[in-house]
């Protein structure tokens, strides 16, 4: 008896050592930086969290299969956050340990870490999502919503608006109608709505929607019959974006004149509405489809290998491209951090090199993203870098582009940016 | 009619139509609480799993095939689930059965996932998106057809549990599992019969919000539009159920349309629950719920 648990032991010490020696072996032989994934797979709003994190985690893959970004590895790992903030608060301080950079992937989970990671000196980077002011990088250095914030994306809406009744003193005394899910993302919109509201002249309502928004009935029956509004902005989330598009049928709202916030603008969004999605309007931060050298490169070295990290048919849909654009522009950061700081790289050096990015349409051009994203050109002021948003249009089976890159009202937005910051900057005194 | 007028008298019939939507939810609850005496948490992902086994079962047989294919699912889930979850329990107390519905909700939501997916699917019913336009008011058809079936339904269920005797055997089931079970009522039987009318109640109710909000996992939450239809109707009744989808499909839309922009919103999801509340104070046991006095 004795014998057996000595032997037993003796094997427990050897399959301990070995796992014990893996790691180290592996760090000998590869650089690695490291870059945790707060992702949101499970719940109702798991169709954006798997397609958004997919994206990213294909990208860093292609990277990783190319060789690594200057011989650098990218290590990523997944945390479930189920798109709540307690569990994104906790995925954070788990895994915040050597991170590079932080997805919060939800607009509460990026208030919540604002503080902690400026402490932390990590950076955050929330493409197209959470506090549009924090793209004041003198007052959030370490915040960065990268090509447009959710202030930029509403005035590109107004502009593209203005564009299709044609040209901005066309607003006057038109009715728009803001159809939100009545949570902080939801909200965000209003103030530089009002705003936009009082420069052209038009009459701007919020009609708020009670999360999970599974029904619309009293909001929509009120838009279309009572308020009688000219245009809608559907500024909803999950199964809160598709019931708008049913109940405007319902009620013989053209949908052409409704457009979405780019949250609402994914397949998921308009697939589950059927005919009564077509001719449904949204704003886009990154091109659609699969017709992108780098999303051909992935399609070959990424899942041809069999490394793929979400079901090859929804590769090219929004939600991924999207994550696709934002791991390239980290890829990118981490190339200018690496230049100047050399490895290893820390998350200070990631936030200097993300508010000097500059990234060209050539630069684009050379890493197979052009027409998928806007170039980009970040400061210490500026963590934009941009503003830019484009529309399309759902034709009942895929969604086609009905405009360029659209510019937003700079000098409106910024003026709020500076005043929301100040403000911030006031109660943090 | 007046502006203010024919708005409200829109949102009041819109409401009253979503409100049967309510009460289709609703009867699954209530029938197997009136005949096992157990609150079915899972009711909701029922429903889910219900609809999601449908638009997988779509693309190889057709829509005939595939609800008869989803209802012999169902069926067979309210047998398997009789067999493991609800018999090892049998005159154990009710909290503990409940607790049973949740586990058996996380279950069903994870399975259905597991087999068809987490991406949200189109559900087209054939019937088309556009209004009958009666007397300027704005009537969906899609709601108008929900309506009716889950009429022809109640008429069924009323009529099975009135004047058969698998029905009255199920009510008495319901009354006291162990005099029952003395009388000769096969309890595990009247269970699982009880949790397969109620897997054929998810597949309607599956179907009709499927079709609206498109299937995705957001459907289990349709659930928790039940809750106050089922205070408010009481527990255990099936036109309470009814009645009460009615008033809160028609309260609901009213605060929504003429108290929410007076407040800057919230009334209209909080109206149902705000009514339950008073129901619980004035009449705890609903509008047709049967009032139990128990010896203490």
């Amino acid at each position: 008896m004795a014998k057996r648990l000595g032997l037993v032991t003796l094997a427990l010490l050897l399959v301990g050592g070995a796992l014990a020696l893996i790691p180290s072996a592996a760090a000998a032989q590869d650089k690695t930086v490291w870059i945790p994934m707060l992702c949101y797979r499970t719940g109702p709003y798991a169709p954006g969290g798997s397609g958004f994190c997919g994206g990213k985690e294909d990208y860093f893959a292609l990277v990783n299969a190319k060789g690594g970004v200057e011989g650098v590895k990218i290590r990523f790992q997944e945390c479930e956050t189920a798109y709540d903030t307690a569990r994104g608060i906790e995925c954070y301080e788990r895994n915040k340990e050597g991170a590079l950079v932080i997805y919060p992937h939800s607009t509460g989970i990026m208030y919540a870490l604002l503080e902690r990671a400026t402490r932390d000196k990590i950076p955050l980077s929330h493409i197209g999502y959470g506090r549009a002011d924090a793209a004041d990088g003198t007052t959030f250095p370490y915040a960065f919503p990268f090509i447009s914030t959710y202030w930029s994306l509403a005035s590109a809406k107004v502009r593209f608006i203005a564009q299709r009744e044609g040209g901005e003193d066309k607003l006057k005394g038109k009715k728009i109608a803001l159809l939100y899910i009545d949570i902080p993302y939801g909200r965000e919109t209003i103030p530089i709505m009002e705003r936009l509201a009082r420069r052209f002249g038009f009459e701007f309502r919020g009609f708020p929607v009670p999360p999970p928004g599974l029904e619309q009935g009293a909001q929509w029956t009120d838009i279309a019959r009572r308020f009688r509004a000219d245009w809608v902005i559907n500024r909803n989330w999950g199964v809160s974006c598709t019931v708008p598009l049913r109940e405007a049928a319902r009620l013989g709202f053209t949908r052409e004149k409704i457009l979405g916030v780019w949250w609402c603008g994914s397949e998921e969004d308009v697939v589950p509405a059927g005919e009564a999605a077509k001719g449904y309007l949204s704003a886009e931060f990154s091109g659609s489809g699969r017709d992108f050298p780098v999303i051909q490169e992935i399609i070959e070295k990424v899942h041809g290998a069999g490394k793929g990290n979400i079901e090859k048919e929804r590769i090219g849909t929004a939600y991924y491209n999207r994550g696709v654009v934002e791991a390239a522009i980290t890829v990118e950061a981490l190339r200018g951090a690496m230049k100047k700081f050399g490895y290893p790289v820390k998350g200070e050096h990631m936030q200097w090199a993300m508010e000097n990015l500059n990234i060209t349409e050539a630069r684009l051009k050379e890493l197979g993203l052009l027409g998928l994203v806007p170039s980009l050109k970040t400061s210490r002021e500026d963590h934009e870098g941009g503003g830019a948003a484009k529309f399309k249009q759902w034709d009942g089976t895929k969604w086609v582009g009905v405009s360029e890159w659209i510019a937003p009202y700079k000098e409106i937005v910024w003026e709020a940016v500076k005043e929301s910051a100040a403000k911030y900057r006031a109660e943090k005194k | 009619m007046s502006g203010d007028l024919l708005f409200g008298v829109e949102l009041a019939v819109s409401g009253l139509l979503v409100g049967v939507m309510y009460s289709l939810v609703a009867l699954g609850f209530v029938l197997i609480f009136k005949s096992s005496g157990i609150f079915n948490f899972a009711q909701g992902a029922m429903t889910l799993f219900a609809a999601l086994a449908l638009v997988g079962f779509l693309p190889r047989l057709g829509m005939g095939v595939s609800i008869l294919a989803v209802l012999a699912v169902m069926v067979a889930l309210a047998f398997a689930v009789e067999r493991v979850v609800l018999r090892p329990l049998v005159a154990r107390p009710p909290l503990a059965l409940f607790m049973a519905t949740i586990g058996l909700g996380f279950f069903l939501e994870g399975l259905a996932q597991a087999i068809w997916g987490t991406q949200p699917k189109g559900l087209d019913i054939g019937i088309p998106d556009t209004p009958y336009v009666v007397g300027g008011l704005l009537l969906s058809r899609l709601d108008l057809a929900g309506a009716a079936a889950a009429g022809v339904l109640v008429l069924g269920l009323i009529v099975f549990f009135q004047k058969t005797t698998l029905g009255l055997g199920l009510r008495a089931v319901s009354d006291d599992h162990e005099a029952a079970l003395s009388v000769g009522i096969p309890l595990g039987r009247a269970w699982a019969v009880t949790w397969a009318i109620a897997g054929v109640v998810a597949v309607v109710a599956g179907v009709l919000w499927g079709s609206r909000l498109g299937v995705q996992f957001s459907l289990s939450l349709v659930a928790l539009k039940a809750l106050p239809v089922l205070i408010i109707g009481g527990i255990e009744s099936i036109p309470g159920a009814i009645l009460a989808g009615l008033i809160v499909g028609a309260a609901e839309r009213l605060a929504g349309g003429f108290i929410d922009p007076l407040v800057g919103g919230g009334v209209k999801d909080f109206s149902p629950y705000l009514l339950a509340m008073i129901f619980l104070i004035f009449r705890p046991y609903g509008l047709f719920g049967r009032e139990i006095i128990e010896r203490v």
